[in-house]
């Protein structure tokens, strides 16, 4: 009793460093993370600069730069994560640590902490070199910036917690995976402007979890007309209620063991 | 024990599964600090259901469960750091080795000993560098109950320890359970080895079918149950020729093959008449073998008696009401019963 406690902060760092260790050791996971994201950029460029050509586009390499960004918080943060909270879960090693000290959020972001660290590096990566390779203009807001990368940090990693409920194992994850990633990479602007759809679908694709993100990341570089109040308050609003609709259902339903 | 703080105590206890199946049907039962207290039951009696409660990993459908005066799954941070859990199944991941797997367990636990320490209580300090998917079932308890032992818990929690070890692994386990007892440390444990909780605990309750069917010392549990004396008469001599069954003090009788198997309370009493007639009369008693109940015998009739005369909750035991001679034999007996 007279021991000192031990703190949130240094639980969440005993539970990081191992699961860092894991990342490094699983060369799949570690391949989609590092390879994944960067490869499509690179692949879908040409095309991208196709559509960067129109009156309202951002251009070609904003496109580039900010599809990149929602790339890695699909990849390395969702699809890595779901991955890793799964194995976890399958292996009883959340059972385990849940008969310890940390809290359920703790074990959560612990888990959480190697694949948000990679993601953090490769995104400021990725802005680094935009601005300096390709000579755009230093981010005009980077708060709004800054802000949809950390919210779409925690949304993703909310999501992947909340995908875990349809996924029975590792192997299936690639399959439940799929509904979140495809939607995102198609309909969030990433790959292909909304601009460029049909005026309705657009507008519901506005509504999609990494939509708000991808926009936030954008006003905040571009600011000007991208960046007014309440274009920005309503893609703040739609990435807040999808994280808070998120993390509710992980409270709700996310399982901390095996179905037996 | 009256005046001793109990430790853990569980009053009225269930617990029902999403899809209705009850594994916990109404337990109650106290462990004293100190104390060695052991759950026994067969596979599915309901043992880690009532286990994790008190773990706090859930809470129970009705009744109250508190673990050092406070409730384990809504006070989970004023408990846990007091308390060690080693569960029926340890996860860890696969791929960390046993060192990285008790730094990073250390890194959660308030006081935590050297890592190494706990390693080595534990018999591990040679695997240190071994991933843990190339441990053997015994060497994966072995972890499982280092990191238990890590944050030194005042309250020990041990379900299934010995399960997949060899009888080395087990004697080790026993030795290491009994010194932590010896320092203070209050432990419940949960086994389906009979010999387990002779050897352990203080005292002991059987779980089945989710409800305690005994409980006590394991010398009060087996003590209730009838002792034995068996023994083979020789060609001419029939069981009729006993005498008379009450004047020997027993309760009933069973012969399979010649052997005869007589049930009494009263060992003492019973052999020293039955010898007496032997000596009178020069009847050579074949292989005469008398002995006192053993946990495993009071285990499996209380366990099949409980099936067959479904209990209800909470029946108690220790009264010896529900155990009369009647219940206990009534499949095995081939002959009349003597009152």
């Amino acid at each position: 009793m007279t021991a000192a406690r031990t703190t949130a902060a240094g639980r969440v760092r005993a539970l990081g460093r191992a699961e860092l260790t894991l990342l490094l050791r699983n060369r799949t996971a570690l391949a989609i993370a590092l390879l994944l994201p960067v490869g499509t950029v690179a692949a879908l460029r040409p095309t991208m600069a196709q559509f960067g050509t129109g009156a309202a586009a951002v251009g070609a390499d904003l496109q580039s730069i900010s599809g990149g960004i929602g790339l890695i918080l699909l990849y390395v943060v969702y699809y890595n994560l779901v991955t890793a909270y799964v194995a976890r879960r399958e292996e009883l090693v959340l059972k385990r640590l849940r008969t310890g000290e940390p809290t359920d959020p703790e074990i959560l972001a612990g888990t959480a902490l190697p694949a948000v660290a990679v993601a953090l590096a490769q995104c400021v990566a990725l802005i680094v070199a935009g601005s300096a390779r390709l000579g755009l203009d230093l981010p005009h807001r980077p708060e709004l910036l800054i802000g949809g990368l950390a919210l779409g940090i925690v949304l993703f990693a909310a999501l992947a917690a909340a995908s875990t409920v349809f996924t029975r194992n590792v192997e299936l994850a690639q399959l439940t995976t799929a509904p979140v990633l495809l939607v995102s990479a198609m309909g969030s602007g990433i790959l292909i402007p909304l601009q460029s759809m049909p005026h309705l679908v657009g507008e519901v694709c506005r509504w999609l979890p990494l939509t708000p993100v991808v926009e936030l990341i954008r006003a905040g570089w571009l600011g000007g007309s991208l960046a007014a109040p309440l274009e920005v308050l309503r893609a703040l609003g739609t990435a807040l209620a999808w994280t808070l609709f998120a993390v509710f259902a992980v409270h709700r339903w996310f399982r901390w063991e095996p179905r037996r | 024990m009256d005046n001793a703080e109990n430790v853990i105590e569980a009053a009225g206890v269930r617990r029902r599964y999403r899809g209705g199946f009850e594994a916990v049907r109404g337990v109650s039962f106290e462990v004293a600090r100190g104390e060695l207290f052991a759950l026994l039951g067969t596979n599915g009696a309901g043992k880690t259901s009532t286990v994790e409660l008190l773990e706090g990993l859930a809470w129970p459908s009705d009744g109250t469960v508190r673990v050092l005066g406070c409730d384990p799954f809504t006070e989970r941070s004023r408990v846990r750091p007091r308390i060690g859990v080693m569960l029926q199944e340890g996860g860890f991941p696969a791929d960390l080795t046993v060192a990285e797997t008790a730094r990073m367990w250390a890194g959660c636990v308030s006081g935590a000993r050297p890592e190494r320490e706990s390693l080595g209580l534990a018999g591990l300090a040679d695997r240190s560098g071994v991933r843990v998917k190339q441990l053997s079932g015994g060497e994966r308890r072995r972890l499982d109950l280092a990191l238990a032992l890590l944050g030194r818990p005042e309250v020990l929690f041990l379900d299934e320890p010995t399960t997949g070890q060899d009888a080395e692994g087990r004697r080790d386990t026993w030795e290491l359970v009994r010194e932590l007892r010896g320092e203070g440390t209050t432990v419940l444990l949960t086994t389906h080895y009979l010999q387990e909780a002779e050897e352990l605990a203080d005292r002991l309750a059987i779980l089945h079918e989710g409800r305690i069917v005994a409980s006590g010392t394991p010398s009060e549990v087996t003590g209730a149950r009838p002792a034995r004396i068996t023994f083979g008469l020789p060609e001419g001599w029939h069981p009729g020729d006993l005498p008379p069954l009450p004047q020997l003090g027993v309760l009933g009788y069973e012969v399979h093959d010649r052997r005869v198997v007589l049930h009494t309370d009263r060992l003492q009493h019973s052999l020293t008449a039955l010898l007496r007639w032997a000596e009178e009369r020069s009847v050579p008693l074949d292989r005469l073998d008398a002995r006192t109940a053993s946990l495993e015998e009071a285990f499996l009739a209380i366990a099949g008696d409980a099936g067959r005369a479904g209990f209800d909750t909470g029946t108690a035991f220790g009264t010896g009401t529900a155990f009369d001679a009647g219940t206990a034999f009534d499949a095995a007996t081939t002959d009349g019963v003597a009152r």
